[in-house]
């Protein structure tokens, strides 16, 4: 199975690596070509604006709308969380991210704060399949200059918190999550979204 | 029980740079300049009151930047923020670790202020980005904590040789210490005065323990696109985007230079019709070259 990870910029490089450590072959999507065959899409964490516009620049916007539809999973940790949602909030009077709409929550850019308040902390996170119940595990979270799930609407189903915050959220085939767990040696996210790429 | 969260741990202060890969940091004056570096798609920028250019041009001692103007350009930009300090300048680093900027870039650039002594960045919550010639360089910043390293370059020069002198010596210092026996990569680690164990992990990783940014003389896509090619991890632009007469297009075209480095025909496409770059100096032609600064 392939799972593409979306190489416009931020932790490209950590995500490929977890993937092969999952036996999973990760492929370097730069162009719309090379979504081609892909069961899933990884979109990294990094800077959402930059990665926004520049999937719009080269006409790779559409491409994963498009590929979405027709059954593509796709999962976002932090910028690539925001890309994911319908609303994104917390930019009045600055420049506004272009996301992919695919997710129906309402995301919150840079919501903890700047560097100094990015924290590595524990979550509980619930793998959750439909055809094999729930398993709840903890997992290390690296949050870094991360934003907040401030709502999460029909259809979504909420996988982790943080205290009181939505952490990681799963809709169909689309995951998001607002911590990064290819910063750490924990597989486990990356096995599950695995699973989500082959229907399980 | 109450769960603990780790804050400013090297795992998030290198982390900030990992997310910062493949993309492009901008020099930026004041709040306008950041908002048409975070539209072209910048993913951070450095707030300073003077480009390198300017540095070289007015002379005198290059200090800190004004805070008031730093705070401006953090309030206009959602993108990080950086901003400099000079060469083992602490108190200045504890004014921008107060002020809560993303990055701190103990920098060559500006005059340094302690001709032995770097800032001791393990004792800052920000993480630090650091200026290198050479691996010892590189490795001794990173012994003190830094969670970032840039090559030198000659910044204000609108000249990349520099930037690609020292990205080559890196690169080639490491092929080096791969072949090393435990003997000799031992007396490596005396003579470039860094502990043995980092020398070890570079050898092991085949590459620097952090991420590594070109900065220094890159004036156009073509070197933003070349210096990705030659093995670092991103770009600093200095003076080269808004000494240039056409600001808005040239940061646009060398972030899409440095995303499609290793494409020629798009390379080409980005290159086209961008104008003047900045007035440029020849090496030999510098009074003083900052690359010398720091040790």
């Amino acid at each position: 199975m392939k799972i593409g990870v979306l190489d416009i910029q931020g932790s490209v490089e950590e995500h490929i690596l977890m993937l092969k450590k999952c036996g999973i072959e990760p492929v370097s999507v730069k162009t719309s070509e090379d979504l081609k065959g892909l069961k899933g899409l990884i979109i990294p964490g990094g800077e959402s604006t930059t990665i926004g516009k520049l999937l719009k620049r080269f006409g790779l916007f559409d491409e994963i709308i498009e590929r979405a539809g027709k059954g593509m999973a796709i999962w976002g940790t932090c910028a690539g969380a925001i890309l994911l949602a319908k609303n994104v909030v917390g930019e009045e009077g600055k420049i506004a991210v272009e996301s992919l709409g695919l997710m129906n929550i309402c995301i919150e850019r840079n919501a903890y704060g700047r560097q100094v308040d990015s924290f590595e902390t524990e979550i509980e996170f619930c793998f959750f399949g439909k055809n094999r119940g729930a398993k709840t595990r903890k997992i290390p979270a690296v949050f870094i200059r991360a934003p907040k799930i401030v709502s999460v609407g029909s259809g979504a189903k909420v996988l982790a918190r943080d205290g009181a915050e939505v952490v990681a959220v799963l809709q169909g085939k689309f995951l998001a999550t607002t911590f990064h767990p290819e910063m750490t040696d924990d597989l486990s996210v990356h096995q599950f979204f695995g699973a989500i790429c082959g229907g399980i | 029980m109450k769960k603990i969260a780790n804050k400013n741990t090297p795992k998030l202060k290198k982390g900030l740079a990992q997310m910062l890969k493949g993309g492009v940091i901008m020099d930026v004056v004041n709040a306008e300049q950041a908002k048409i570096a975070e539209d072209a798609g910048a993913v951070a920028v450095m707030a300073l009151e003077r480009v390198p250019s300017d540095i070289r041009k007015q002379g005198g001692v290059a200090r800190m930047s004004d805070p008031k103007m730093i705070r401006e350009i953090m309030k206009a930009v959602t993108i990080p923020v950086m901003a400099k300090v000079r060469i083992g300048h602490f108190v200045e680093a504890q004014i921008l670790e107060s002020m809560g900027v993303d990055y701190i870039d103990e920098s060559e650039v500006l005059t340094p202020a302690d001709m032995k002594y770097h800032v001791d960045k393990s004792k800052f919550k920000l993480p630090f980005v650091c200026g290198a010639r050479n691996l010892g360089e590189a490795l001794r910043r990173i012994n003190e904590g830094a969670a970032m390293i840039r090559t030198k370059g000659e910044a204000g020069t609108g000249n990349v040789v520099e930037a690609v002198t020292h990205m080559r010596k890196i690169s080639e210092e490491i092929t080096c210490l791969r072949k090393m026996t435990d003997a000799s990569l031992k007396k490596y680690a005396k003579e470039e005065r860094v502990p043995l164990e980092l020398v070890k992990e570079v050898k092991k990783l085949g590459r620097l323990t952090v991420v590594n940014f070109a900065a220094g003389g890159i004036a156009t896509p073509a070197d933003a696109a070349m210096m990705m090619q030659l093995g670092c991890d991103g770009i600093f632009v200095g003076s080269g985007i808004f000494k240039s007469s056409n600001p808005k297009a040239r940061a646009k075209a060398i972030v899409e230079a440095t995303l499609h480095f290793d494409n020629p025909e798009i390379l080409a496409k980005c290159s086209e019709g961008l104008g003047e770059a900045m007035e440029s100096l020849e090496m030999d032609k510098l009074d003083q070259k900052y690359a010398e600064r720091g040790w």
